[in-house]
């Protein structure tokens, strides 16, 4: 009898027939589904993304940003420059607003890296409000009010017809049915993606990063390069979210593109509610979060106060989020990491 | 009566069992060596009397009174100072400010003052503004055991005040013990150094792995009982 | 001459944001802890002063005088009973609970005070002016960069001549040898705090009558300390109020140039600095 080392627990079985299950409702919601449940659909899903990346960030790279709106403001505007200036389609774009959130992340890495720990968060949100400033000084964008999608750009844009045909709907419902559809892949590639990174040599030399940069070093592994590859690979990620974010709102402002609170307040608090550190935390996190953003949004600050408090009490009481709790006291994984040993028997050596 | 005991005290490092019931104790004015090879258990010993680990409340007691369960800073506070292993001065302050804080907890009026540690060092006196990093090993250790009388404590607990030092430098040190005593303190001396500890001591504990294997006055435990209870029997 | 006159106005604004400043560097100095409510705990102050001002029909100046003992309290409070309880290994909890308490104390003074941008009372005082030959300069702007002044001097006072501030940097140096010196580790970071929002307090005043203030304010003047503590160097109190001075006067001189560059003029100061002396201008020997 062999050993066979797995990941696979039978919860993450079940849990495997359940997502495909659910991947499945999920591509097939616009059949059945009105206007608003996509939008929230779509605002869940690019949320989500948002939350993987900076748990990827924070939660397995130790790197705290507050910065992310950066990538997201240049993402987004990055469209829109395509668009604008060049004339192409925006579904396109999308992949260019990714590439320019990665080119960004290289000057800011550059000197975010020479900052430690919380001095690294901080120094990562000088530099996003360095980028938003310059950014409001593009007059050809709008500068500092900011600017839309021209009208035909958004009408001729990729796929927008056949969906406008096929599922018989109007063509603003068939560009937030596209988006949402994109929002999906999105999501659907950066779990798979996350969870496949973590999986690999990298992924376990990353959490060893994180548990202790003295004790990796000593086992070869390069902190500083695991360092570079989160950074770019979550700005890259983030870029992508921050085109399409855009692309289904068609209007873009610096002081909304580069905002701190929707795009890192409300991330972070997606990621610590749910469970930093862990796949399945920000899943649960954004769900939390649009749950309460439901309930509360009519009192305002409230509900910001309330995320923030909670933020606070999540963080002292339980550190590793709701999904933490749920997983101590059930031993489920649905997103295991851990290798076990299975098969073959412990006791005996077998001739 | 004792002036300090420990009764039955365990100490645990997460699932590592350090202390398995170490039953030790201190008269009043006596000086007490505890003994034992690295890893017996005697920095673990000193720091679970001083506060720094925390025990079960009956488990020490100074005076009379269970202070197992109390701070660091509050046993301090009642006159049990320490001289901890590695000196720990606080590389931030000057010679005189590490003097000088050792009394923040505790301020007794008594034998020691700046002054009088000036006199039992001298050289200290000379360096006085020097930041406390920068002397040399011995240096080092006779500000940490000058910080730690400037409260004019009842109990002086020296851990490992020898280690690392070059023998001339440890009879330096030394030398200061019996002025010490002398000046009221009772003390506990963790030595691995069987020789200094027994000149010093009026009764000896030997520890090993996590107990005390041996008790009694240096006079009367030979060479062979030290031996055995340091090593175990098997040597 | 214009151009003399914009570096002095900047000299003097360096002082507003080394006030900003010394209070982040006091926390962080002693317990490693960057507070990122720093910034709206002086909007805050601001608030408490306002509200003092109206109430008791109080000179600001006065006001300051009894709000500084009850934010001393507030910081004593916050950080005995929450965020020692994030001090650690980990940088995550206190870097989120501080985020968390951020936001949340915004929206409370949103809630409070509403959006609506408020100032401090201002008299004879405030809006006079002295000549020093052929440059005015503003009361006000001189009494922040005096008090700035003060206050640094006042703290190294504290650090380098009293047994307080021994005991800070001994805690700062190593927790538990500390405490065999009979020193309560919790209370000391308490107190530090307490003294940190009591500076606050004093930033508060000048950021109240200077110009107008609003909840949404606070994370600028977080940013704008940041960067002065970074170009200084952990650690360093002067080091501190020179790099509030380079931000001042990059802030100046960018505003001169395009009214738009001001605040990107001192984000770019700090990125220059960081490239060229990554540690700060006066970086302290033993971190």
């Amino acid at each position: 009898m062999a050993y066979t080392v797995t990941t696979q627990t039978p919860a993450s079985r079940i849990a495997a027939i359940l997502g495909a299950l659910a991947i499945v409702v999920l591509v097939a919601l616009p059949f059945f589904a009105g206007r608003g449940t996509i939008q929230d659909m779509f605002f869940i899903l690019t949320m989500l993304v948002l939350a993987q990346f900076w748990n990827l960030l924070a939660g397995y790279g130790g790197l705290v940003s507050i910065g992310q709106q950066a990538f997201v403001g240049v993402g987004a505007y990055a469209l829109f420059g395509t668009v604008i200036l060049w004339g192409l389609d925006p579904v396109p774009s999308i992949l260019l607003a990714g590439v320019a959130a990665l080119v960004i992340a290289v000057p800011t890495a550059f000197f975010a890296f020479r900052l430690n720990g919380a001095y690294f968060a901080i120094g990562t949100w000088v530099i996003a409000e360095v980028v938003r400033l310059l950014v409001a000084q593009w007059k050809t964008l709008g500068g500092g009010t900011g600017t839309s999608l021209p009208r035909d750009a958004t009408r001729d844009m990729w796929f927008v017809e056949i969906i406008e045909e096929t599922l018989g709907v109007r063509s603003a419902a068939a560009r937030d049915i596209l988006a949402y559809w994109l929002a999906l892949i999105l999501a659907l590639a950066t779990i798979g993606g996350v969870y496949w990174l973590l999986r690999t040599r990298r992924g376990l030399a990353l959490a060893a990063v994180r548990d202790n940069t003295e004790a990796a070093k000593s086992v070869g592994v390069d902190a500083g390069r695991m360092k570079w590859i989160v950074f770019l690979t979550s700005a890259f990620g983030t870029g992508l979210a921050g085109g399409l974010i855009y692309m289904q709102k068609a209007r873009i402002s610096p002081d909304a593109a580069f905002s701190v609170t929707d795009w890192t307040a409300y991330v972070i608090f997606i990621v610590v509610i749910g469970g930093i550190g862990t796949v399945e935390g920000p899943i649960i996190g954004v769900l939390v979060f649009f749950a309460l953003q439901s309930l509360l949004a009519d009192f305002g600050s409230w509900y910001l106060m309330t995320l923030g408090v909670l933020a606070i009490v999540i963080m002292l009481v339980a550190p590793r989020g709701l999904w933490g709790l749920l997983s101590e006291r059930t031993g489920l994984h649905l997103f295991p990491i851990r290798r076990r040993l299975t098969g073959g028997k412990l006791t005996a050596s077998e001739e | 009566m004792a002036l300090l005991q420990t009764e039955g005290l365990v100490a645990h490092y997460g699932d590592f069992q350090a202390l398995f019931g170490v039953d030790i104790e201190l008269r009043e004015a006596e000086t007490v060596a505890i003994i034992g090879a690295n890893g017996a258990g005697k920095t673990t010993l000193m720091r679970s009397i001083a506060g720094v680990l925390r025990n079960e409340a009956a488990s020490v007691s100074f005076n009379g009174a269970p202070i197992g369960a109390q701070a660091a800073d509050e046993i301090m506070a009642q006159g049990v100072a320490m001289v901890p292993e590695g000196r720990k001065l606080f590389p931030s302050l000057s010679v005189e400010e590490n003097l000088l804080i050792g009394t923040y907890g505790r301020k007794t009026e008594g034998h020691w003052t700046l002054k009088t540690v000036y006199e039992l060092f001298p050289i200290l006196a000379e360096r006085r503004h020097n930041p406390g990093t920068a002397l040399s090993g011995g240096q080092q250790q006779m500000v940490a055991i000058g910080r730690a009388l400037m409260s004019n404590p009842r109990v002086l607990l020296c851990d490992e005040i020898s280690l690392g030092l070059a023998p001339v430098v440890i009879k330096d040190i030394y030398k200061a013990i019996p002025q010490i005593k002398a000046a009221g303190a009772s003390m506990i001396v963790v030595e691995q150094d069987i020789a200094q500890a027994m000149a010093v001591a009026d009764r000896v504990y030997c520890m090993m792995e996590g107990r005390v294997t041996l008790s009694g006055t240096p006079d009367n435990l030979s060479r062979d009982d030290i031996h055995n209870a340091y090593f175990g029997a098997s040597h | 001459m214009i151009w003399v006159d914009t570096i002095i106005q900047g000299i003097l604004l360096g002082g507003l944001y080394a006030l900003f400043a010394s209070g982040l560097s006091l926390v962080f100095g002693i317990m490693r802890l960057v507070n990122l409510a720093h910034g709206d705990l002086i909007v805050m102050g601001a608030y408490l002063i306002l509200v003092l001002v109206t109430l008791l029909g109080l000179s600001p100046f006065i006001a300051v005088f009894i709000a500084m003992p009850l934010m001393f309290a507030l910081g004593w409070v916050l950080q005995k009973y929450l965020l020692n309880r994030t001090l650690g290994d980990d940088i995550l909890p206190p870097l989120l609970v501080t985020f968390g308490l951020s936001i949340a104390l915004q929206n409370a003074l949103l809630e409070g005070f509403s959006a609506d941008s408020q100032r401090l009372p201002t008299n004879a005082l405030t809006t006079a002016s002295v000549e020093a030959g052929p440059i005015t300069l503003g009361v006000m702007p001189l009494l922040t960069f005096a008090s700035a002044v003060l206050v640094i001097i006042g703290l190294n006072q504290l650090f380098y001549r009293t047994e307080l501030g021994r005991a800070f940097r001994a805690t700062s140096d190593d927790a538990t040898t500390a405490s065999l010196m009979g020193i309560k580790p919790a209370n000391i970071f308490a107190t530090a705090t307490g003294i940190a929002l009591v500076i606050v307090t004093i930033a508060a005043l000048y950021l109240g009558l200077r110009a107008n203030f609003d909840p949404n304010i606070g994370p600028a003047r977080l940013i704008y300390a940041f960067e002065a503590v970074i170009i200084g160097g952990l650690g360093s109190l002067w080091g501190t109020l020179l790099g509030g001075i380079i931000i001042g006067v990059a802030q100046t001189v960018g505003a001169a140039i395009n009214p738009e560059w001001q605040i990107l003029a001192g984000h770019i100061a700090f990125l220059v600095v960081l490239l060229i002396r990554p540690r700060g201008l006066f970086p302290r020997a033993n971190d």
